[in-house]
Formats: structure tokens, C-alpha cells, sequence
């Protein structure tokens, strides 16, 4: 029973529905791991352990009464962006280190009548702006397979908490990257579904145009079972889309063969370490054996993408974090002297360097006399680098890269070069500017640190990259090896 | 004086009537005790998102039809950024590109009965923001949220307007003009409907514009105007000593009656506006534009028109009972009564007005309604009583609220239309006056009028006047 940790969600399902296990044995046991383990890795910023023992009781009680909701007594953990009622969501900034939201957002009602225990909440980069989680003000999380490395940003927690065992699946937001890229660096899968997909109600705002709410777990089967139960229309987010959600679990053994895969001549022209490049060439000859085709494409628009997310994350982020000024809720200063002392002091002592240079960033870029040359052209640029994904999907169904330029790297490493930073999340920010869906999936791993590979579809095919991964899963390893933690 | 020339431009922001606000599903009532209006959207709390209410499209695009503008589809929110306690997300969503109505025009009418055309360049739907209050806080400053995200639609007008006269026109027209639609109660005291004002002078003659200071948040007729006549004499002043006048945004102080800059903290000089990335731009199908041109009411202009042609009213009059629609609707009632839409108009505008204006209620506060009024004027049509008589009648519905005919019937106001009766007190009145009598028979006819009014007064208002006349006549040349 030591090992519950590791079996899928399909497994946990089985084994709660045949009474294997119960749904409190199950959080119980997480709950221990997380006591133990997290003050290595520090991947929760609140942990629920009171809430999640009812809510397990009460998952139990179902089972018994034959009244099992679809995800009923599985223990997850949201990341601590979306807004949970009567509990601390922190965004990971000073800012909103005593707020209590007052409401749930729509992510944590779904998994909620799902039935899914809530372990905690993880911890993340300051309003999920960063790449390492470094920014959080509640202390950086650590990479699960080497301590003293980053587990990626800014769904940093969620990776590092999956990764080590500490939940089964965990919700993450992804403005450039932010569920993908932890997901390579922990070993882990990593969905973005398409802009829209999932509701972005009580999701704490950072680029609106660009944040999407995904998922991050061990398998791409368990990714389906929680992105199934995450997804949907929601009519308090004008943005949600209003189509049908397919059932996900179901569609991924669907066969791959016959599906083209494109490979962007742009991304594959960098400079990358050779066993990036490796981990690539293998599983591509993984995809072939299943059938799959492989085709050079072209992407001419695709290297503006980095300086057109950093005007556009910016400026949206200028206007989104506004709100926090000392009046309503959150941080504020001591003692200010007059309105602007409130104003500059609440923002200078309630936002870290990251939030800070960012907000600068977007302000400059709207102001007047430089709209035109920043916000509007990166908005034609954006334009062009979704129309040249269009334009592809016309030969191939899927785009395929590595999810980021090399494996984790040192605690620190970056902090003080922020472009190198930035660079991160260069090969998945496309996706985000063309609202497309991404996903992450553990292709190797370079000196005891993952890999990554991403995969990239059309809008509102999900099913498809799910799919590809899962076959991908059933055909390899790297998804099945745990950190060495205990 | 003369030698200059006003040039003015107005920012009129309507309160739509909406029920709910214009981003989330909290009420709109006015004078809730502070706060209790406000949901986490209008907190703006961290990750709430807005909801366009779909009524507030509805009413932007009546006022748009009503003034002939272009409905705009796609029609784009943005954000305007800027700082201050009662903006609850640090920017208030409104719009700037594509606004729902641009291009329009409203006709004024002006004192000596002329009138003017002036341009509406565009009218975009925002959110109001809260209130600060800055009394009964000793140190502090309060912030009801209550007002934050009542839909706002903002009128821009071309600087087409020469005088604080033709301003006040131009606002009463738009008041009409809301009221009518339905889509404002025009409440200017509980703020429903505010007015900037940009003022700038030329020289007469001179196509090129002067520098403009705008006046902002003015929330009355009499304001404005005062305001305006205000910063003409201050920028004169400036202009005749050889000085510039500055561009910047002011403020009226209706107590010492005169405009002020405004601290630069209370305005923002880059609002950074950039498209609101929560909504998404509103396509309106010309379905839906033709399913609001059906609930289009009759307007003033139309109405106007109406009255002059259908109850053969003057102009004058016609015009008068036309701009407020309750005050049309009240004339209208009283003439299905009492069928003399001339007299109905006359009672309208002289004593019903005289009454109201004396208590200050509006129209729908009056203490006589259209019924009574009606039934009252068709009293003096029937010859049952004197115009002279309607009027104490009128005072008395005002004061006790009870209908013409109890009251003529408990005073015995009936007017004396049996021949044999007025003859009584002709033969009285006669017999009172021998002297008189005695003139008028030696060829002083003017005193034919004397013998009227003793009459009259002998009856007390209740002769019929036409039939003492006429007794008088053959009695005198007996």
C-alpha cells in the first residue's frame, strides 16, 4: 500500500470503486508524503489537510452508496492562481499573501462536482510570471530529480508536486509555457488546451489573452481524465468556447497511423544540445514505427515570437495587476501618508522584481506615441504567426519540437539575465500567441534531468496530441521513472 | 464682447436603466447603503471576468437609431487605464475604436423657435465608476463601490454649439431624447445623466479652433449653462490681455459659481487605452439591429409634427408638449377626454404648469391626473360651468384630489343656463342700478359691460356669459 502514489488515475479509480482502497487511505497516504517530502521541494503553498480528509470521507460515502462521480476521491492540488473559496490564493506574490478569496473559480467547482479531493495549493512564480519559479515570495521550488535545480516555471509547484508524488494530477496555467515547460523539466505530461477551452473564470489574470488553464500529470491518460473534467463552456468567461468537450479518455486509443507530423525547420536550426537533438531523433523514430509521418515545415513568422509575447504578456499584464492598490484587498502598505504614497509604496513593497519589470514593460509599451510601434505591431505580428500555423496544418495534423531548449538548469542560474530567462519558452509561446493546444511529454533525460517533447495541433484538437502521447506512452519508459526522493 | 466667438463641444454620459450592471448580474438601484450593490466583479476582485449585459446594446443602439448614426459591427471594448480609489481594476472598461454608434445628428430648438443641427460624433458604452466620499470620514476616504459598472452610455458631440443657450437646448434635447427611448430615467440629481464641457473661443470669422479647457462632471441644465458663461468670461479675459489659454480639464464649483483646474491626480493624461481582451468584439447582425428598430417609440420630432397637423396646435405649443414624453402622453389623455386639444393645451401650459412649478413636481407627481382634468375641460365644453369657475374647480381637485363633477355638484357651481333664471337677476340688477340704467338709456352704451359684470357677479360666475349677453341685449332695448 506504500506505493499508491504511483498508480494511474485509472488505477486509483478501479481500485476505489472495487474497495481496494478507500478514497481517505488514498489522501491520507499523500498527505503523509506531502509532510514529509515538501519541505525538500516546497511545491504547496497551502496544504488542506483537514478539507481533503472530509472531502475524501465524503468520496467514500458515495462509493458505498453506488453514487461515484467521474473523478470521486482522487486527490489532486490546484495551483495557487485560482481563486478558491474561503482559502488563501496567493498568486505566489506578497500581494495577495493574506487573501482569502471570497469565491471559487470555475476550474476548482468542476473538479469539485467531480468529486476530486483537494490536497493544497502549489506554489508558483509571482502571478505566474517566470520560468524557474524563483519569483514566488513564498520561496523557490525545487526540481524533484536534482535539489538544487528549478523545476520550471510557472507551474512550478504543480510540476514538482506531481512529479514527486505528492498528488495524483495538478491544475496549471500556461500564458507562454507555463504548464509545458515545468512539465519537461519534471518529467511529467503537460497539457495546454486550446485559448478558450477551459474556463478562465477565477483563474487570477496575467496575459487574459494568452492564459489558459491545462493540467499536469504523470501520463497523458491521466491528463484526459482531468482535462474531461476541467473543460467546458462557462458563461460568466465571454471567452470560453462554446462547443462540445469530446470525451478525451476514451479518444486517445483511437490508432495514430497515417497522422503527418511537421517538424519546423526554424526550431530545428538553433543551436541545440546534441542530446536534446537525440531525444528528438529517437522519438520520431518511435512515431514512424506507429505509423506516423514525418515532414519538414516551414514557419517564417515563428522568431518574432518571443518580442511579440514580451509586449503583448506585458502591456495585458500592465492593466490586469492595476487592481492591486492597497484599497480593496491584499497587501498594503503601513501607515501611508496620502493616496500616492499608498499607491507606490503598496506596489513597490507588494511586487517582486519580475511583476515589477513587466508591468514597466507593458505600461511603456502602451503609452502614447509608442502604441502604434509596440502593442499594434506585435498584435499584426501575432497574426501572422497564427495564420502561418493555419497555413500548416493544411500538410501535417501536428506540430512536434522539444518543449524547451535543454533540461533544467541550476537554482540562480538565470535570475539575473532576464532574457536568457525568456528564452525558455521559445519554442512553446507560438502556440499560445495562435491560441492553440500544446502539450509536454517525457521524451529522455540528460545527466538524471528530464526531457521534454512538444507536441502542437489545430484548434480543438486535444484528442489528437493526447493521443499521439499516449501511443508515444505505450511505446516508451520515460514517463514511468520516479524521482529518487524517499 | 462681440468680438469673439464661443466654440463648444459636449461629453454627455447617460445612466442606461438597465437592471443589472453592465459586466455582471448586481443591481443598479440608486441610494442602497454603501457597498451592498457590489458583487466580486464589481470589486473587481482577482480573476473575475465581465459579462456583457445584452440590454445595454439594445439601448445604445435605440439612441443610435434615434439620431441616425451608424451602428458599428463589430463593435470593441477597451480598456482605459488609470489609477484612482473608486476604479476598482485600476482601468474602466469602455470603448475607443469602433464605438456601437458614430455619426449623428440631433436638432435643437432654439428660443426664437429656429433651429439648429448639431453632429453627434460618436456614442460608446462604459462603466461608471464607484463613488469617494470624502465627508463624514475625518482624515479618510470612504468608497461605495454601489455605482461601479452601472452601464454608461457617453454622448460626444462635434464643437458645433455657439452659446451656453444652445448647450442647454442640446442637453434637454438629449434629455428628451433618453427619456423618450426609455433607456434613462434622466434623473440629473441622483447623477443619471452628467455633462463636460469643452469651451474654447476664436475670433469671429476665424475657421481655426482655440485651445479648450473641459469642464467636467456638470449635473444640472442651469450648470452648465453657468459653467459655460463662466469659463467664456475667463478665457476673454485671458485672450484680451494677450495671454494663452490653457489647455486643461477644470472643474465647476457651483457655490462660488465659477471653474477651477482640476489637481492633475484626479485626471489622467495617457489612459493607455488597448482592446479589452475579456470581450470579445460584439458582432450585431442586422436581425438584431431590425429587432430593435421595432421597439423604436414615436419621437419628439415625429410628434411633434403630429400635434400640429392632427390637433391643429401651434408650433409653439406643439413643440412645448412634445419634448417631455410624459407630459405628451398626460396632453394626449386629457384630449381623448375633453376633445378640444386647443383648450387641453392651454390648461396643460398655463395652470397645471403654473401648479406644478409652484410645488416643483414633474408631470407624473401632478395632484390633478389627465382623467380628472379631461373631465374637467369637457365641463366647460358641456357649458355646464365657466372657464372662470374651472379654475376655482382646478384649485379645489388640486388641494382635495376629488374629481370636477363632486366638486360642482357640493359647491352648486352648476352653471345658470335657464333663460328665466338669468332674467331674475337682470331685472335685479336693473332695478339696483336706476341710474345707470338711465345713462346708458340716454346713449352711454358703453356701460353695457357695467351691467355684464353686475350680472356676473350678482350669480356668482354661474350665468352662462353668452347667454347674459344675449338676455342683457334684449332687455336694454326694451
Amino acid at each position: 500500500m506504500t506505493e499508491l502514489h504511483k498508480l494511474s488515475i485509472k488505477e486509483k479509480l478501479k481500485g476505489l470503486k472495487d474497495s481496494t482502497f478507500s478514497s481517505q487511505e488514498l489522501t491520507e497516504s499523500y498527505l503523509k508524503r506531502i509532510k514529509k517530502l515538501d519541505n525538500k521541494i516546497n511545491s504547496f503553498i497551502t496544504v488542506l489537510e483537514e478539507r481533503a480528509v472530509k472531502s475524501a470521507k465524503e468520496a467514500d460515502q458515495r462509493y458505498a452508496s453506488g453514487s461515484a462521480l467521474p473523478l470521486d476521491g482522487i486527490p489532486i492540488a490546484h495551483k495557487d492562481i485560482f481563486c478558491t473559496e474561503g482559502v488563501l490564493t496567493s498568486c505566489g506574490s506578497r500581494m495577495l499573501s493574506n487573501f482569502i478569496s471570497p469565491y471559487s473559480s470555475t476550474v476548482v467547482k468542476n473538479f469539485e462536482g467531480s468529486g476530486s479531493v483537494v490536497l493544497g495549493k502549489t506554489n508558483m512564480d509571482e502571478f505566474a510570471m517566470g520560468s524557474s519559479n524563483e519569483t514566488s515570495y513564498f520561496g523557490e521550488v525545487k526540481n524533484p530529480w536534482k535539489e538544487d535545480y528549478v523545476p520550471g516555471g510557472s507551474s512550478g509547484g504543480s510540476a514538482a508536486c506531481v512529479s514527486a508524488g505528492l498528488a495524483s494530477g495538478a491544475t496549471g496555467t500556461d500564458t507562454g509555457g507555463s504548464i509545458r515547460q515545468p512539465a519537461a523539466l519534471c518529467g511529467l505530461t503537460g497539457i495546454k488546451p486550446t485559448y478558450g477551452r477551459v474556463s478562465r473564470y477565477g483563474m487570477i489574470a496575467f496575459a487574459s489573452s494568452l492564459d489558459q488553464g491545462g493540467v499536469l500529470t504523470k501520463t497523458a491518460e491521466d491528463a484526459a481524465y482531468m482535462l474531461k473534467t476541467m473543460s467546458g463552456h462557462d458563461p460568466k468567461d465571454s471567452t470560453s468556447l462554446n462547443v462540445e468537450v469530446p470525451d478525451f479518455v476514451k479518444e486517445i486509443n483511437k490508432e495514430i497511423k497515417g497522422l503527418r507530423v511537421g517538424l519546423p525547420k526554424q526550431f530545428f536550426s538553433m543551436n541545440l544540445p546534441e542530446y536534446v537533438e537525440r531525444s528528438i531523433n529517437e522519438s520520431l523514430k518511435v512515431f514512424e514505427k506507429l505509423g506516423v509521418k514525418i515532414i519538414d515545415v516551414d514557419l517564417p513568422h515563428i522568431d518574432l515570437s518571443l518580442p511579440i509575447y514580451y509586449v503583448i504578456a506585458p502591456a495585458e499584464c500592465s492593466a490586469n495587476l492595476s487592481r492591486y492598490d492597497g484599497v480593496k484587498f491584499g497587501y498594503r502598505c503601513e501607515d501611508p501618508k496620502n493616496l500616492e504614497d499608498l499607491y507606490m509604496r503598496t506596489r513597490e513593497e507588494g511586487f517582486g522584481s519580475e511583476v515589477k519589470r513587466r508591468i514597466l514593460i507593458g505600461t511603456y509599451a502602451l503609452s502614447a506615441g509608442y502604441y502604434d510601434a509596440y502593442y499594434l505591431k506585435a498584435q499584426k505580428c501575432r497574426r501572422l504567426v497564427a495564420n502561418d500555423f493555419k497555413e500548416t496544418f493544411k500538410s501535417v495534423d501536428l506540430i512536434l519540437s522539444p518543449t524547451a531548449p535543454d533540461t533544467s538548469f541550476a537554482l540562480g542560474a538565470k535570475t539575473s539575465d532576464p532574457v536568457e530567462m525568456y528564452k525558455q519558452d521559445i519554442f512553446t509561446i507560438p502556440a499560445n500567441l495562435a491560441g492553440l493546444p500544446g502539450i509536454s511529454v517525457p521524451c529522455g533525460q540528460h545527466q538524471g534531468l528530464p526531457l521534454g517533447l512538444q507536441l502542437v495541433s489545430d484548434n480543438l484538437e486535444e484528442s489528437k496530441i493526447l493521443r499521439m502521447a499516449h501511443h508515444f506512452q505505450l511505446n516508451t519508459d520515460w514517463h514511468k521513472s520516479w524521482p529518487e526522493l524517499d | 464682447m462681440s468680438e469673439w466667438e464661443t466654440v463648444i463641444g459636449l461629453e454627455v454620459h447617460v445612466q442606461l436603466a438597465t437592471k443589472s450592471k453592465i459586466f455582471s448580474g448586481a443591481s443598479t438601484l440608486f441610494g442602497s447603503s454603501p457597498n451592498t450593490q457590489a458583487c466580486n466583479i464589481d470589486l473587481g476582485m482577482p480573476g473575475v471576468l465581465p459579462v456583457l449585459n445584452e440590454e445595454v446594446l439594445k439601448m445604445a443602439i435605440k439612441f443610435g437609431l434615434s439620431i441616425n448614426a451608424n451602428i458599428n459591427s463589430p463593435t470593441q471594448f477597451a480598456r482605459k487605464n488609470y489609477f484612482y480609489p473608486d476604479l476598482p481594476k485600476g482601468y474602466q472598461i469602455s470603448q475607443l475604436d469602433n464605438p456601437i454608434v458614430e455619426g449623428g445628428v440631433l436638432e435643437i430648438t432654439l428660443k426664437d423657435g429656429s433651429k439648429k443641427k448639431i453632429r453627434i460624433t460618436r456614442a460608446h458604452l462604459e462603466e461608471d465608476a464607484g463613488k469617494s466620499l470624502h465627508e463624514d470620514f475625518e482624515g479618510l476616504t470612504g468608497i461605495d463601490l454601489n455605482r461601479a459598472g452601472t452601464p454608461l452610455l457617453e454622448i460626444v458631440s462635434e464643437p458645433d454649439l455657439s452659446s451656453p443657450e444652445e448647450a442647454v437646448a442640446y442637453l434637454k434635447k438629449i434629455h428628451s431624447i433618453i427619456r423618450y427611448l426609455e433607456i434613462s430615467d434622466g434623473n440629473m440629481a441622483e447623477g443619471s445623466m452628467r455633462c463636460d464641457a469643452n469651451v474654447s473661443l476664436r475670433k469671429k470669422g476665424s475657421k481655426k479652433l482655440g485651445t479648450r479647457t473641459e469642464t467636467k462632471n456638470v449635473n444640472s441644465f442651469k450648470y452648465v449653462e453657468k459653467a459655460i458663461q463662466h469659463e467664456m468670461r475667463r478665457q476673454i479675459k485671458i485672450l484680451e490681455s494677450g495671454k494663452r489659454v490653457t489647455q486643461e480639464t477644470r472643474l465647476y464649483d457651483s457655490q462660488l459659481d465659477e471653474t477651477r483646474p482640476m489637481r492633475s491626480k484626479e485626471y489622467a493624461n495617457d489612459y493607455r487605452y488597448f482592446p479589452e481582451p475579456d470581450l470579445l468584439p460584439v458582432v450585431l447582425s442586422e436581425d438584431f439591429i431590425n429587432s430593435v428598430k421595432d421597439l423604436m417609440p414615436e419621437l419628439s420630432e415625429e410628434k411633434e409634427k403630429r400635434f400640429i397637423k392632427e390637433y391643429k396646435l401651434s408650433d409653439y405649443d406643439a413643440n412645448v408638449l412634445s419634448v417631455d414624453p410624459n407630459l405628451s402622453n398626460f396632453f394626449e389623455e386629457v384630449v381623448v377626454r375633453s376633445r378640444d386639444p386647443k383648450l387641453a393645451a392651454n390648461w396643460i401650459m398655463g395652470e397645471l404648469s403654473a401648479f406644478l412649478n409652484k410645488e416643483n413636481l414633474s408631470i407624473l407627481e401632478t395632484k390633478v391626473d389627465s382623467i380628472n382634468l379631461g373631465n374637467l375641460l369637457s365641463r366647460i365644453e358641456d357649458s355646464t360651468i365657466s372657464g372662470k369657475i374651472a379654475k376655482e374647480i382646478f384649485e379645489e381637485m388640486w388641494n382635495s384630489k376629488k374629481s370636477p363633477d363632486e366638486i360642482i355638484e357640493e359647491k352648486g357651481l352648476k352653471q345658470v343656463t335657464d333663460s328665466s333664471e338669468i332674467e331674475k337677476v337682470i331685472n335685479q340688477v336693473l332695478e339696483q342700478n336706476q341710474s345707470q340704467l338711465e345713462q346708458y338709456k340716454s346713449g352711454k352704451v358703453k356701460l353695457f359691460g357695467f351691467f355684464v359684470g353686475q350680472v356676473k357677479k350678482a350669480s356668482r360666475g354661474k350665468a352662462n356669459p353668452e347667454q347674459v349677453n344675449k338676455l342683457l341685449e334684449e332687455r336694454l332695448k326694451e
